[in-house]
C-alpha cells in the first residue's frame, strides 16, 4: 500500500506559538515518513497560521495547508473538528498524525467515523517495518503495552507527548494553502469564556519540571506521637514544592480526603492525581513519600524514569523492584532536612 | 427546563485495579488470563459520569439517567449489585466482552445503536454522558465516536464541573494541560461529556435506591441482547506487561539528614 502523511498541529492558546508536543511528534511523523518513503503534508489550524507555517518551513513537508479565523482560535470541538476534516478531504492521506494534546483529543477522534477510517490515541511510537505500520500503545491504564496494526484507512494516530526527540529546524518564510470552512450555526453553539488556573505561585502541577514528588495518605496519618499533623505535612510539602520547583502529585487515597472535606492537604486536588485512575505523567525523576508503592500507585510512574521512594515500610511495594531507592525512614523527618539543605543552597547561590 | 435532561450514560466494567493482569491469546485476539473470574468495578470514570448525571437530575425536575453498558451479562450483574445502590438509574445492558482490546469502534457502533432507539429518547433533552477515559482500553474514542454517530456537536472531554445556568445554558469546565481547565459554556443540550473526576465523592450506599433500581435491572439483565463484535482490520503483533524490574536499593541504616542530603544531590544531578 501506498502511504501518504498528513501530519496535524495547532496553535497553542496564546495563539503566537506552537505546543511543545507540536515539534515532538512532528518529529516521529517526519521519521516515519522516511522510514516509509511516503510524501507528508502538513496542514495547521489556529486563528494566525503563517507564523508556524514559517516556524516549520523547512521541516520538507510536500506542502502546507491551513485553515485560518477568529473561529479557529480556541479549541472547540465543532470547529477543531470541522477544520481538520477539511484539511483531510484536501489531502487524502492515509495516514494522519497528530499530537495528542487536549485540543486535538477532544476533536480528532471523531474525524474518524466522517472519513470512514480509524483512530487510535496515546501512541507512544509509530514505525514501519518491511511496508507494515505498527503503533505502540498501553492498555488497562499502563498495565499492558501491546503493538497494533490496521488495515482501515485514514489511520488517525495521535501521539503522546515526551515520547519523540523533537523536531528542530531553522524557521523560514513558510509558504501554506489557505483551506476555507465556514461552520454552521450549529456549529458555534459553544463558546469558549477562557482558562481558570491557580494562580502562578499557588500551581502545584508543573509538567515541564524535571522531578515529580508523590504524596501518599501517610502524610495525613498519625504520627510517632499519637496525633495526625496536617498543617505540619502541608506545610513540608509546599516548601519543598517552592525550593524544588517539583510538580506535586498525590495518591488517590490522599486526594479522596480532600475531596470529602476531611481536614488534610488542601492544595491537593484530583487534578494532581496519578495512578491508575489519575495521571501519568512524564518527568525524568519521581520522588514518592508516604505511599505504599502498590500497583495502582506505581501505574502513575509507569514514565518516570529515576524513582526514589522514602517509606517507613522496608516491605512496601516500591521495595519490590518498582523504585530505584527505598529510604526506610520518616518523611517528615527527612523532607523538613531536605527544605532546610535546599535553602541554604539558594540561599549560597544569592 | 420544564421537560429535565434525558442522560445517557455510557459505562462498562473494568478488572479491579488491585489484580495483577496477564494477557493471553485467545482465538479472538487478546485477552486477560482467568478474565471472568477477575473482580470487576463499574470503570471509574464512568462511574464519576454516573454520580454526576445522577446529581444533575435529581436537581433538575423531569430528568432521566440511563446506564448503557456492554459486558459480560454475569458480571455486569455482578457489579450492579452495588452500583444500583449508589443513585437511581435504568440500565441498558449489551451482553457482550469489555476487554480493552476490542475495537473501539465496533463497540461505539453497538452503543449508538442501542441509544438510538431507546423509547421515547427526545434527542434535544439529551445530554451523552460517559468517563473521558475508560479503564481498559484508555482511549478516550468511544464517546467521541457514539457522539459523532448521534450527530452531536457539542462535546467535552476531562469535564469536571457542569454548571446550569439560569438561561438554560452549561458552563463546563474541561481538564487541559497544566493542571488548568478551559471554561466554556454551551447553549444546552444535546451535548456530550467525558467526565474525568468530577467535582462530587462517591454516593454510600443506599439499600432503599438499590432495591428499587434492582426492580428494572434484572430484567435489563434478562433482555441484553448479545452483541457480535468483529475486530475490522485490526491485529494486535504483541501484547506484554512492564519488562522493567528495578534493582531496588533498600536504605535502612542512614540518618534522617543522611537521607536529606542524598536526595538533594540526586536532585542536583542533571
Amino acid at each position: 500500500m501506498t502511504e501518504s502523511i498528513l501530519y496535524l498541529a495547532h496553535t497553542d492558546e496564546s495563539g503566537t506559538a506552537l505546543p511543545k508536543a507540536v515539534f515532538e511528534t512532528l518529529g516521529g511523523a517526519l521519521e516515519l515518513a522516511k522510514q516509509l518513503g511516503a510524501p507528508l503534508d502538513i496542514g495547521l489550524i489556529g486563528e494566525n497560521v503563517q507564523f508556524a507555517a514559517d516556524l516549520l518551513a523547512n521541516a520538507g513537508a510536500r506542502r502546507v495547508l491551513g485553515v485560518a479565523g477568529a473561529d479557529f482560535a480556541k479549541p472547540r470541538f465543532a470547529s477543531d473538528a470541522a477544520a481538520a476534516e477539511a484539511v483531510c478531504r484536501a489531502t487524502s492521506p492515509s495516514l494522519i498524525l497528530a499530537p495528542g494534546t487536549s485540543r486535538f483529543s477532544r476533536a480528532l477522534p471523531s474525524l474518524a467515523q466522517r472519513l470512514h477510517g480509524q483512530v487510535d490515541t496515546h501512541i507512544t511510537s509509530v514505525e514501519a517495518q518491511e511496508g507494515k505500520i505498527s503503533a505502540t500503545r498501553w492498555f488497562y491504564r499502563q498495565r499492558l503495552e501491546g503493538v497494533l496494526e490496521r488495515d482501515v484507512r485514514p489511520w488517525i494516530l495521535l501521539l503522546d507527548s515526551g515520547c519523540h526527540e523533537p523536531w528542530s529546524g531553522a524557521p523560514g518564510c513558510g509558504q501554506w494553502g489557505k483551506v476555507a470552512v465556514a461552520l454552521p450555526p450549529e456549529a458555534m453553539r459553544t463558546t469558549v469564556m477562557g482558562i481558570r488556573a491557580p494562580k502562578t505561585d499557588a500551581q502545584t502541577i508543573r509538567p515541564d519540571s524535571g522531578l515529580l514528588f508523590v504524596a501518599g495518605a501517610g502524610w495525613t496519618k498519625k504520627q510517632p506521637d499519637g496525633k495526625a499533623h496536617p498543617e505540619k505535612a502541608e506545610s513540608l510539602i509546599l516548601d519543598f514544592l517552592h525550593a524544588s520547583g517539583a510538580s506535586l502529585g498525590g495518591s488517590k487515597s490522599l486526594v479522596d480526603q480532600s475531596g470529602e472535606n476531611q481536614a488534610v492537604l488542601g492544595f491537593m486536588t484530583h487534578m494532581n492525581q496519578v495512578g491508575q485512575t489519575g495521571y501519568t505523567p512524564r518527568h525524568p525523576k519521581g520522588l514518592s513519600t508516604c505511599c505504599h508503592g502498590e500497583e495502582p500507585h506505581v501505574v502513575g510512574w509507569r514514565f518516570i524514569n529515576e524513582r526514589r521512594a522514602i517509606n517507613l515500610d522496608p516491605n512496601c511495594g516500591w521495595a519490590r523492584g518498582k523504585a530505584d531507592v527505598l529510604y526506610v525512614a520518616d518523611a517528615f523527618q527527612v523532607m523538613e532536612k531536605v527544605n532546610t539543605l535546599l535553602a541554604t543552597s539558594v540561599a549560597a547561590s544569592k | 427546563m420544564s421537560t429535565g435532561y434525558q442522560i445517557v450514560v455510557c459505562g462498562s466494567i473494568v478488572p479491579d485495579p488491585l489484580q495483577t493482569l496477564e494477557p493471553i491469546e485467545t482465538p479472538a485476539g487478546p485477552g486477560l488470563k482467568n478474565e471472568m473470574l477477575l473482580p470487576a468495578v463499574l470503570d471509574p470514570w464512568a462511574g464519576h459520569a454516573l454520580y454526576e448525571a445522577a446529581n444533575i437530575a435529581s436537581r433538575v425536575p423531569g430528568s432521566k439517567v440511563w446506564l448503557v453498558s456492554l459486558g459480560a451479562k454475569a458480571k455486569l450483574q455482578q457489579v450492579m449489585m452495588t452500583i444500583a445502590q449508589k443513585v437511581s438509574f435504568e440500565l441498558l445492558a449489551i451482553d457482550g466482552p469489555a476487554s480493552g482490546f476490542v475495537d473501539a469502534h465496533v463497540v461505539a457502533a453497538i452503543l449508538a445503536e442501542a441509544i438510538g432507539v431507546i423509547p421515547d429518547l427526545d434527542r434535544s433533552r439529551l445530554l451523552l454522558f460517559g468517563g473521558w477515559e475508560s479503564a481498559s482500553r484508555g482511549a478516550g474514542v468511544t464517546l467521541q465516536l457514539i457522539g459523532e454517530h448521534l450527530g452531536i456537536l457539542d462535546q467535552f472531554q476531562g469535564v469536571d464541573q457542569v454548571n446550569v445556568q439560569a438561561d438554560g445554558s452549561l458552563e463546563i469546565l474541561e481538564r487541559i494541560e497544566g493542571g488548568r481547565h478551559q471554561v466554556s459554556t454551551c447553549l444546552g443540550p444535546p451535548a456530550l461529556l467525558g467526565w474525568a473526576t468530577g467535582s462530587l465523592p462517591e454516593p454510600r450506599n443506599n439499600p432503599q435506591i438499590g432495591m428499587v433500581n434492582m426492580r428494572t435491572i434484572m430484567p435489563a439483565l434478562q433482555r441484553a441482547k448479545a452483541a457480535v463484535l468483529v475486530q475490522d482490520g485490526l491485529r494486535y503483533r504483541s501484547v506484554s506487561p512492564p519488562k522493567q524490574q528495578r534493582q531496588t536499593r533498600i536504605v535502612k541504616d542512614l540518618s534522617a539528614e543522611e537521607v536529606a542530603r542524598e536526595i538533594v544531590e540526586w536532585i542536583a544531578q542533571k
